[in-house]
């Protein structure tokens, strides 16, 4: 019978069937931060259970570090203590850690691809939603709560129950000036943020085809956000040649075999999805969340929306709180809201070709005097050394940018990177629930390029328009 | 794992759709590294009118007088009623934590996010889904009944009222739950324990799976 991409990984990973109608299956990477995996560690050592699979390991902070020059040291008594935790977890059980001091720390679904820890075929989780990120390389990747976190520690397996499938044929490649973060915004507001609950979802297409890894990655991140626990893109050239030479990946002998094996990784031409949706890539504008859920997304040149034009009483209900908590007035231009801080950065777009991105549109230009602030945080180390090899930190520099060092920072706001209240952010990160930047704050999700574009001009513009315009 | 059979409790109404596991509880409290303790900062924005901080005597914080779980009966509440979504978002265990904390054992909606569903079963939460006009004919029964209470029973599967004196307000409900997650959560079994029982079966699984992909 012919297979999804999803069925396949699945199969592969099935250890058995269980007497209810569950199953266990077998889990290849499990990645570790110091948020979600105390309470794990403890549950073991209180169990006196040992790891079952050690190498399948591997743990980084992120969430909660500073991102000032002088982070070894946290300041927050807290945090220091939940960094602490890890690092004492990892050295209990030995498990690899890539510490502050380490060029290789950043944020975990930035790490785990850029070593070659995420592979084609392997089922990835750990305890953050965006582990949907690694779906990109054709893996079975979700994001898992801590319960389970200690279940894949002790057994290497998860008790599960198999998801339908759903598939987003993007029929063409993105215009000029939009990117992935548009496409993956665009299908929140398309779908709703429930629009993937209980399915694995699967991106394909000659739009999905064009995108780089960096593109698959950010979209598959956000699938979570359109309620998908997992997203995925099959494997093809641009996935292969993204792995080869990196430092976990399969080298000689083992390199070849495991390359003829990923190639199987795509679903089958006469594969039936339970839920098959087809968008027009080369029609979707660049977009800008507007209110509290990432589906209240419009392109940037269209009004804000009427909540009177909602026919749905509830969501309608929810437009209004969300125009209430933004501040923000039915029927007005984006280009009307100053953001008074721009965050670039997150899982989601922290990666060398996101930096590259906004630094194309920052260089030559100034931040706008109406912008407080406007950061720049790499997603790890080594993302941060190409940057800074490329010159794209003196680009950021001398537009007015701040260029920090990695971690989650003002994507959720546990270090000290955050909105004061009634702020509104550029951001480039994946949740604009209330107060996820900051007590009160208000986020405006975007793309790298219209973030920039958002700093340059202090206004929510179209980036395309910006370009055209030429430099200072 | 904790057990769920039986609750008889008061049904609290939160009238929100997509209800995000960051307003269940905020992320400065996740920097805990303890099970317990996330009652206090449930809802945390809602709850207060001030800014909430891990370790801060919250019995001193000004209440938000306008939200449900601040008005009398419902600070008793340990069933929540709510909208379609509820729970999306991060994937943090302090949700279901926090909602356990203060009292909750149960949580009706149209639809839960996945994981955060995953996560209830995990602590002894039964999340139950019945269809949005269900829902709505409940926010009708409690916001006009305030201090309703209902009996919600796993066994039989079914919601009826709790005080038999109101039965005539509420026709029995009969509800779904998908069987294995019925059946780990009426017996509060030891997830970790029930799988290592299988652990001649992960081994051979592994060692076959190992020598087909050999680069892993």
């Amino acid at each position: 019978m012919a297979q999804t991409l999803y069925d396949k990984l699945w199969q592969s990973h099935l250890v058995m069937d269980r007497d209810d109608g569950s199953s266990l299956i077998y889990i290849d990477r499990h990645l570790l931060h110091e948020v979600t995996s105390p309470q794990a560690f403890e549950g073991l050592r209180l169990a006196k259970r040992p790891l079952w699979r050690l190498k399948a390991n591997v743990a980084t902070a992120d969430h909660n570090v500073p991102t000032t020059p002088d982070r070894e040291v946290i300041k927050d008594e807290v945090s220091r203590i939940q960094v602490e935790t890890l690092g004492r977890n990892c050295s209990d059980f030995d498990i690899t850690l890539f510490d502050l001091a380490d060029r290789r720390q950043g944020i975990v679904h930035v790490v785990g691809p850029e070593q070659g820890l995420t592979l084609p075929g392997m089922t990835v989780v750990c305890g953050d939603s965006h582990t949907s990120t690694h779906g990109a390389f054709g893996a079975l990747a979700h994001g898992i709560g801590t319960s389970e976190v200690e279940h894949v520690l002790a057994t290497q397996c998860l008790v599960q129950t198999k998801s339908k499938n759903m598939r987003i044929w993007v029929d063409s490649p993105l215009s000029a000036g939009v990117t992935a973060k548009d496409l993956a915004l665009y299908i929140c507001g398309q779908i709703g943020t429930a629009g993937g609950t209980g399915y694995a979802l699967e991106f394909a297409g000659p739009g999905i085809e064009a995108l780089s890894m960096e593109g698959r990655m950010t979209l598959c991140n956000m699938a979570i956000e359109a309620g998908a626990r997992a997203g995925m893109v099959a494997v093809d050239q641009t996935t292969i040649d993204y792995i080869e030479g990196r430092d976990y990946a399969p080298k000689g002998e083992n390199w070849e075999k495991a390359v003829a094996a990923w190639k199987q990784l795509h679903s089958d031409a006469d594969a039936v999805f339970d839920r098959d949706i087809k968008i027009n890539g080369a029609a979707i504008e660049p977009q800008v969340s507007w209110g509290t859920s990432p589906e209240m997304v419009i392109s940037v040149n269209e009004p804000l929306p009427l909540p009177e034009n909602e026919v749905d009483s509830v969501k309608r209900d929810g437009m209004k709180r969300a125009y209430e908590y933004m501040g923000l007035t039915p029927g007005a231009a984006l280009a009307d809201i100053t953001p008074d801080r721009v965050f670039i950065g997150s899982c989601t777009n922290s990666r060398i070709e996101d930096l590259r991105a906004a630094a194309e549109v920052a260089k030559g230009r100034k931040v706008s005097p109406k912008v407080k602030q406007a950061l720049v945080v790499p997603g790890s180390g080594l993302v941060k050394a190409q940057a800074e090899k490329e010159g794209l930190d003196v680009i950021f520099k001398e537009a007015g940018f701040e260029w920090r060092e990695p971690g989650c920072s003002m994507c959720l706001a546990m270090n000290a990177d955050r909105l004061e209240q009634g702020e509104h952010c550029a951001s480039t990160s994946n949740r604009n629930f209330e107060g996820r930047q900051g007590y009160g704050g208000r986020t405006h999700l975007v793309s790298p390029a219209t973030a920039a574009a958002a700093a340059i001009a202090g206004a929510f513009v179209d980036v395309r328009t910006v370009m055209n315009q030429g430099a200072q | 794992m904790k057990a769920f059979t039986q609750v008889t409790g008061i049904v609290a109404p939160l009238d929100r759709a997509n209800v995000d596991t960051d307003q269940i509880i905020p992320k400065q409290f996740l920097k805990s590294i303890q099970r317990t303790g996330f009652g206090p900062n449930l809802f945390d924005e809602w709850r207060y009118l001030d800014q909430g901080f891990p370790g801060q005597d919250y019995t001193q914080r000004p209440l938000n007088k306008d939200f449900v779980l601040n008005q009398e009966p419902y600070t008793q509440a340990k069933i929540l009623l709510t909208r379609q979504n509820f729970g999306c978002g991060s994937s943090r265990e302090h949700a279901p934590w926090a909602l356990d904390d203060f009292g909750f054992r149960c949580i009706i909606a149209p639809s839960f996010a996945d994981i955060f569903y995953n996560n209830c079963f995990k602590n002894g939460i039964l999340p139950i889904q019945l269809t949005e006009e269900q829902v709505e004919n409940l926010f009708h029964l409690v916001t006009e009944n305030k201090g309703f209470t209902f009996t919600v029973d796993l066994e039989s599967q079914t919601i009826k009222a709790g005080d038999e004196s109101q039965s005539h307000l509420l026709d029995e409900i009969k509800f779904d739950i998908p069987a294995p997650r019925k059946s780990s959560l009426l017996k509060g079994l030891d997830e970790i324990g029930e799988t290592l029982v299988h652990s001649d079966v992960i081994r051979a699984f592994e060692e076959k799976y190992h020598s087909a992909n050999p680069w892993l």
